[in-house]
């Protein structure tokens, strides 16, 4: 036994290490949202293309949707926009928009120029909804529930692995 | 010389701009100074590493309005900071509440250190009480290696 002890400082060495490795293996930017497991925050918002029509939180109570978060002024969106634009064909839920501090006119340009893949973009010119959904780097991506409960929170553009390995199972859960 | 007249007159012009922001500071600086207080309690969730009073960053102002406008609607430091943490997490908080999952960030590093210093003790009591056959004599080559040192720095 005596004769491992000295062993002993090694072994914290390596249990420190541990810890630091996984540290490093965290993203600092992906703060965990504590809207997970919570109902989405209400809203009523104009649609960006008919400033005349409002959509409101409980309008989409009942089914499963997603709610993107863009903006015209945000270069990783743009990233992503192919993904949602072929997705949005096959997608078994509605998307939504949500162009976050955008004008509407630079956010309707995009659309056009870009393709729309959303069901409808809620205008949120001056930010307050997106500051309700902890909304701090664009884009954004929520899944919420039929009872309108957050399921899933994507910071950063969705990638391909995250739409199939993450996204689409969850939908099918909550659509079962 | 026209070049440095014109690099004078923009930055008489840049502080001018500055100058316009200003007003709306020096409008309510009780105000102000509370939210400040505030602010600097919060991080910046873009440049984590500063706080909503210290960044420029598009969000930190959108923040510091939403926080001006709470006190303005008279709500308390308490009501604006649970407004925070229940939109962005703990990690808005620049000073982590004390809880099961904290604990570690903040009571491992004197932990740590109590650790070490009884460890410290022990090591060092048990030392002293051992006989001097335990330790290595000093050897006489390393006192001779000490005075030729000295003899030759002489």
């Amino acid at each position: 036994m005596k004769r491992w002890q000295f062993l002993a400082p090694l072994a914290l060495f390596g249990v420190l290490l541990a810890f630091l490795g996984a540290g490093l293996s965290l993203n600092p930017r992906e703060v965990p949202s504590p809207l997970i497991g919570k109902p989405a925050p209400a809203f009523e918002l104009a649609r960006l293309d008919d400033p005349a029509q409002k959509i409101s939180h409980a309008d989409l109570q009942g089914q499963v949707w997603i709610l993107n978060v863009w903006a015209s002024w945000c270069a990783a969106c743009r990233e992503e926009h192919p993904l949602l634009v072929e997705f949005s064909r096959r997608s078994p839920v509605p998307l939504y928009g949500l162009n976050y501090k955008d004008k509407r006119d630079d956010g309707l340009a995009w659309l056009r120029r870009f393709g729309d893949p959303y069901t409808a973009s809620l205008h949120d010119f001056e930010g307050r909804v997106g500051l309700d959904f902890g909304v701090y780097g664009v884009p954004e991506t929520f899944v919420i529930d039929k009872q309108g409960v957050v399921r899933f929170k994507q910071i950063g553009p969705v990638t391909p692995e995250v739409l199939r390995d993450r996204i689409e199972p969850l939908l099918k859960q909550l659509n079962a | 010389m026209p070049r440095l007249l014109i690099a004078l007159a923009a930055l008489v012009l840049a502080a001018a701009v500055h100058a316009a922001d200003a007003p709306l500071t020096a409008a309510e600086p009780e105000l102000e100074k509370q939210m400040l207080r505030i602010s600097a309690e919060l991080r910046c969730l873009v440049c984590q590493n500063q706080t909503i009073a210290d960044s420029n960053a598009d969000l930190a102002v959108d923040l510091r309005n939403q926080v001006r406008d709470m006190l303005r609607q008279g709500q308390s430091q308490q009501q604006i900071i649970d407004y925070m943490t229940a939109r962005y997490g703990d990690f808005v908080l620049y000073r982590p509440p004390i809880k099961g999952t904290t604990f570690l960030l903040w009571f491992g590093p004197t932990a740590l250190m109590v650790a070490g210093l009884v460890t410290l003790v022990l090591v060092l009591r048990r030392r002293s009480r051992l006989g001097a056959e335990h330790f290595d004599p000093e050897e006489p080559e390393d006192t001779d290696a000490d005075k030729r040192s000295t003899d030759t720095a002489r």
